[in-house]
């Protein structure tokens, strides 16, 4: 059996329970087929083999038992290496954390688990996930599997290579600030962030606080749903998690697009975006009022100022979230003569270039005579684009707009440049910074074969509503369109 | 130049980077550009408006309240400030050894580093 992109979560269900193929089996598979793409795509830092069988025999013998199976029973998934696995490395892509195990799981890891998905490995990312096209990583770049000489995006470029390559059927990745849905677009697949405080972020090692969030990449809404309906809800480790309830997604995502009102915020559509991708994007909203939607004009002022707010208030936070990688209690230690010679040198060899420049842009900005100019007026802007998203949803059910402005970009195009890099994030970062759940689903391609991701926004807790839009799109074809 | 050579150096030092000779130059070539960018921050206005220093929304609390703007504002606020913490309870935390098997240096039960404190 060749596992391609065709498994989902549903049909390996079916075919465990027709006894069709077994856990352990399609496990097998999926490691073969790793065998044979990762190579060329560097996708996976490590593969858990042990951990994969011994879970796949666990399912195959509730199946013998006639057991109830959990939701994601015998379903491979792949996981971005900045998430804890107990006794699996977990490196964050950086160097710095080359020989970590983690002594426990992260919530999010448990509870795929528990539904009985099968772990097959670590994803390779961007360097603490900062980077938008996985070229940051201390273990070489991802490969987009559309086009091997182009970026898969980032940060959480192996995940949504893994997923794309048929590599694995679901896979996690984290946003930041848009880490899970401009990789989504690059590849091609649906890619979700979660409302912050959704998912629990207990045992994701910490990029900016205040940002970051755990989803799903997937080949179909309907699989994105599931392994949402696994991991959303509330986690007593997480102080910063919701206690909200978490509806019941599958059924959700199967009403009406009937009367929904659609923002069509203007700001998003300006100099910048490739117009190819415009066009697109233009045709898929058309299909979505076909659908029964009704399109509102939206204007979001302050999205021009996201990127600087996003670059001052999400490097502060990472300036002061990693300093706790000093040589001490774990990962790489250079020695030095004195402790504080130990601490330089330790952090000097073990972060990456762009690692250590945003430290220093957060340390900066966070320091004595620049703090009210940069981070205390980041932080004012911030409430402001939020306010846009506050004022949006007082007259429309969803927000729709390009994922990125442009496709996926070559390797090496913008490592030279920074800020060019940083203009990838766009149209995601707002979103981030307003902590509102966005999906970014395929939307047709370029006349050169390259995938285009359009982004659908709701406002907090709203998960439910952008499956149910991003569902009609794909049964309605809008996949392809 | 909104960002000097002895700044980038200062910045180094407040971060515990030991920066090479050559990378001091190059961040602050891109620093510098990138601070410029930033600068555009300045152009707002944002007399009057609270800093966003927390990110639950207003509505996140109690169930079934699906949007910012759909609850209550005064009670909402209040609740939404309180953050959701767990019962203050002792629970068994025997993860010691598998800490200290991830430290560079270490002899049970401390981590070790480079002395601190000449005699």
């Amino acid at each position: 059996m060749n596992p391609t992109p065709s498994w989902t979560v549903h049909s390996i269900r079916d075919a465990l329970l027709a006894k069709k193929t077994s856990a352990r089996e399609l496990a097998k598979d999926f490691y073969a087929q790793i065998e044979r793409r990762n190579p060329e795509i560097n996708a996976f830092l490590a593969l858990c083999p042990e951990r994969a069988y011994a879970q796949a025999d666990r399912v195959d013998a509730a199946i013998a038992t006639g057991q109830p199976l959990g939701s994601l029973a015998g379903v491979p998934v792949a996981i971005k290496d900045v998430i804890s696995t107990q006794g699996v490395p977990t490196t964050c892509g950086s160097k710095i954390l080359e020989n970590y195990t983690p002594p426990y799981d992260a919530t999010a890891i448990e509870r795929l688990e528990k539904a009985g998905a099968v772990i097959l490995g670590k994803t390779n990312c961007d360097e603490f996930a900062m980077g938008s096209s996985n070229e940051n990583s201390a273990y070489g770049p991802v490969r987009n599997p559309v086009a091997l000489d182009r970026v898969p995006g980032g940060s959480s470029g192996g995940s949504a290579a893994a997923v794309a390559a048929g590599m694995s059927v679901v896979a996690l990745g984290t946003d930041t600030g848009g880490s899970i849905r401009q990789p989504g677009a690059y590849c091609g697949v649906p890619a979700l962030m979660p409302t912050y405080g959704r998912v629990s972020r207990y045992g994701l090692i910490a990029f900016a606080s205040s940002l970051d969030r755990i989803g799903p990449f997937a080949t179909n809404i309907a699989d994105a749903a599931t392994v949402m309906s696994v991991i959303a809800g509330h986690d007593s480790n997480d102080s910063t998690s919701a206690a909200v309830d978490v509806p019941d997604y599958a059924a959700e995502m199967e009403k009406s697009l009937d009367g929904l009102r659609i923002g069509v915020p203007e700001d998003y559509f300006g100099a910048g975006l490739d117009l190819e991708l415009k066009a697109k994007i233009m045709a898929g909203i058309a299909l979505l009022e076909r659908l029964g939607c009704k399109r509102v004009p939206l204007k979001m002022p302050h999205t021009d100022y996201a990127i600087a707010t996003y670059y001052i208030v999400a490097t502060a936070e990472a300036s002061s979230n990693l300093a706790r990688y000093d040589g001490v209690r774990y990962g790489l230690r250079i020695r030095g003569d004195t402790l504080m010679d130990m601490y330089r040198r330790t952090r000097e060899h073990g972060f990456g270039a762009e690692v250590k420049r945003r430290i220093m842009l957060g340390t900066y900005a966070l320091s004595s005579g620049y703090y009210d100019a940069y981070y205390l007026r980041a932080q004012k802007v911030r409430a402001l684009i939020a306010g846009d998203f506050a004022n949006a949803f007082e007259k429309v059910d969803a927000i729709v707009t390009p994922t990125a402005p442009t496709p996926a970009f070559k390797l090496g195009e913008k490592t030279a440049d920074p800020l060019e890099m940083y203009l990838a994030d766009i149209y995601t970062v707002t979103g981030s910074l307003a902590g509102v759940p966005g999906i970014s689903v395929p939307c047709g391609k370029t006349a050169a074969g390259l995938p285009i991701g359009m982004q659908i926004f709701a406002s907090h807790f709203g998960e439910a509503r952008i499956l149910q839009l991003a569902r009609a799109f794909e049964k309605a074809g809008g996949f392809s369109i | 130049m909104k960002i000097s050579r002895d700044e980038v150096l200062r910045v180094a030092q407040l971060a515990h980077l030991e920066l090479a000779p050559e990378e001091v130059e190059t961040y602050r070539g891109q620093l510098d550009e990138i601070l410029a960018y930033i600068g555009k921050l300045q152009e707002l206005d944002v007399s009057g408006v609270e800093p966003m220093t927390q990110m639950r929304p207003q509505a996140a609390r109690g169930p079934h309240h699906g949007a910012a703007t759909t609850a209550g504002a005064e009670g909402a606020t209040a609740a939404g400030a309180e953050p959701e913490l767990r019962e203050d309870v002792v629970v068994p935390c025997k993860v010691a050894e598998a800490v200290l098997a991830q430290a560079p240096d270490a002899v049970k039960p401390f981590f070790r580093v480079p002395k601190v404190i000449e005699r």
